[in-house]
Order: structure tokens, then C-alpha cells, then sequence
């Protein structure tokens, strides 16, 4: 007991430096009070999924995890944080499935790639069966009314 | 040949999407953890049994240990509890909880009740520690070393099976490699 005493008063003493340094920075609804860091608060938790229900972010989820790391986010931008520190916190703990938006480096390449691959196989595809139907002789009307307009 | 070649390639292709995306034992909710092979986060907290008892894992350095993370409010947790006590009392590894999110009193009501097969509980009501292990689901049980790494993260409770297939091999090499 004697020596759990300073520990214990050491904890309540960092709870309440904590508390006050979020208070100084959120109004009672929960909202920051500098309006420039209220809205980078909203951007950011629309980028960032919540993980307990995948298909919500963390700016609309109820879960508690949501609530906790929208703390997390305020806490962070109270203290000066820049957005890419605030998605590195969250990427280094939570992988990069946290966020909705990934960044463009060597290995989501093939995600942001895909659409355009895609997009050049079609093209390569249909630019193949035009060509194929422009080299077929004109003459191939049979008569038969359902080739006319 | 490139007739036949490509859209052999490609059917080969969507056939290997298939079986790796729509296999049933998949965990379409699981997601590897980040923390794999890297430092455990150090963390002191209140022990949930004694608020005036810190808890802490700089002082399990050099130790294997389990690091399971539960909470009253979770059936997952309820149901692992036997095979938890029963790990305990094989003595392979220290098991410290962590009691996420959850009420004292509860947590205190559970581990007198149920048995505790922890060797401390930290009390994480804020779920600030939880965050720090990129924990987004109770239970999660992470495996770390003894140079402090996470070895392994299992997400679903724990039964004997796992404990026997994922985690004994593993405490097994990481105390021969730590010794």
C-alpha cells in the first residue's frame, strides 16, 4: 500500500492533466472548438473505418470503438497533430483496412491500377471484335427484316 | 494459341479468386494485425481487482506471455473462459488480461464467480491500451516474446485446438530462441 500511494496519486494526477488539455479544446456537445479543426475532424473520421462494423466509418458508427477513436482523433488534432500523423497513428495499430481512402505507394499500386487495367483490357477487347466485324464481307444481308433499322 | 491461352488464363485466374475469397472457413471479418513482429506496446493501468495495484508488461520482459482482451459484455469471452482457466493451470506462460471497456464491479463479479485464470487484469475503461493494440474486436489474444514482440494475434475465442495448434508451437520455438 505504501508504495501503490505515490503511484496511484502519480495516475490520478495524469488523468486529470488529460482531461483538462481535452476539455480546453471540445465544447460540451462533443464538438471541437476551433471550427478549422472541427471540420479536418470530420474529414478525417469519414476516411477511417470502423473496424467492428466494416461497412461504417468512424464518424457515423455508434460502436464504442468508433466513439473511443473519435476521442482518439480530437485528442490528437487538439494537440497539433498533422492529418498524415493522425492516419499513420491509425494504419500503424489497425493496418491499412482502416482506411477508406489508401494511400499510393508500391502496394496498393494494383488497387488504384485496376480500374484503368481494366478499362485498356476492355478497350483492347472491343477495339479486337470491331476490328474482326470491319474486315467481314458488306454483303452478309440475307434479306431478313431483322437486320433492318 | 493465344485464343485458347488467354482465356484459359484468365478462367485460371477468376477460379484462384474464387477459392481463396469464397472459402468457408475464411474469416471475411479477421484482418492481420499490423503488430505482427513488431514491439508489443508497453502499457501501465490499474489492476481491475485493485485500482491501487498497477499493471504493466515492462516488467514481463524476457518472458513469453499471452495478452487476452475481454470484457463482461462479450459472449465471445464467456464462452473462451474454460479453455482460458484451463490453460491456466497448465503453467506454460503467464496469461495477463486486459478488461476492455467494461465495468469494475462486473469485471470484479466475473473473475470471482467464473475463476480467474489471468495472473493480472489491466483495467482499460477508457480503451486507450486497446487502441494502442489496434484491438477492434473482444476476445483477441496476442502471443508475445520474450524481446518483447507480438508473435501472433488469434481474433475468435479461444478453444484447445487453437491453443494446442497456433499457440503451444510457438511458445514452444520462441522459448528455445529466447533461452
Amino acid at each position: 500500500m505504501s508504495r501503490g500511494a505515490p503511484r496511484a496519486a502519480l495516475l490520478l494526477a495524469l488523468v486529470l492533466g488529460l482531461a483538462a488539455g481535452v476539455a480546453s479544446g471540445v465544447d460540451a456537445n462533443g464538438q471541437l472548438e476551433n471550427p478549422a479543426l472541427q471540420a479536418r475532424f470530420e474529414d478525417i473520421t469519414k476516411q477511417l473505418r470502423c473496424l467492428v462494423c466494416q461497412n461504417e466509418s468512424v464518424a457515423d458508427s455508434n460502436a464504442s470503438l468508433a466513439d473511443d477513436l473519435r476521442r482518439q482523433v480530437r485528442e490528437m488534432l487538439v494537440a497539433g497533430k498533422t492529418d498524415s500523423e493522425i492516419f499513420d497513428f491509425m494504419t500503424a495499430r489497425y493496418g491499412e483496412f482502416v482506411r477508406y481512402n489508401p494511400p499510393l505507394e508500391a502496394k496498393t499500386y494494383l488497387i488504384w491500377g485496376a480500374p484503368f487495367l481494366l478499362l485498356i483490357g476492355g478497350g483492347f477487347a472491343v477495339w479486337r471484335i470491331v476490328r474482326a466485324r470491319a474486315r467481314l464481307p458488306l454483303d452478309l444481308d440475307d434479306g431478313s427484316p431483322s437486320n433492318e433499322g | 494459341m493465344w485464343k485458347f491461352l488467354l482465356p484459359a488464363a484468365a478462367f485460371a485466374a477468376l477460379v484462384a479468386l474464387f477459392v481463396v475469397g469464397l472459402n468457408p472457413a475464411r474469416d471475411i471479418h479477421a484482418l492481420p494485425s499490423p503488430l505482427i513482429g513488431k514491439a508489443a506496446p508497453q502499457f501501465t493501468l490499474s489492476d481491475v481487482l485493485d485500482a491501487n495495484h498497477p499493471v504493466g508488461n515492462a516488467s514481463l520482459q524476457g518472458q513469453v506471455y499471452v495478452f487476452n482482451v475481454w470484457a463482461t459484455w462479450c459472449a465471445g469471452c464467456r464462452q473462451e473462459h474454460e479453455a482460458l482457466l484451463e490453460i491456466a493451470q497448465q503453467k506454460v506462460v503467464p496469461i495477463i488480461g486486459l478488461d476492455w471497456n467494461d465495468d469494475r464491479a462486473k469485471a470484479t463479479q466475473w473473475l470471482t464467480q467464473l475463476g480467474n485464470p489471468y495472473n493480472e487484469v489491466g483495467f482499460d475503461n477508457e480503451g486507450r491500451v486497446a487502441i494502442d493494440w489496434g484491438v477492434y474486436g473482444a476476445p483477441e489474444t496476442f502471443l508475445v516474446d520474450g524481446q518483447g514482440r507480438v508473435l501472433f494475434k488469434h481474433i475468435a475465442p479461444l478453444t484447445m485446438d487453437v491453443w494446442q495448434q497456433e499457440f503451444l508451437p510457438r511458445i514452444a520455438a520462441a522459448k528455445r530462441g529466447g533461452a
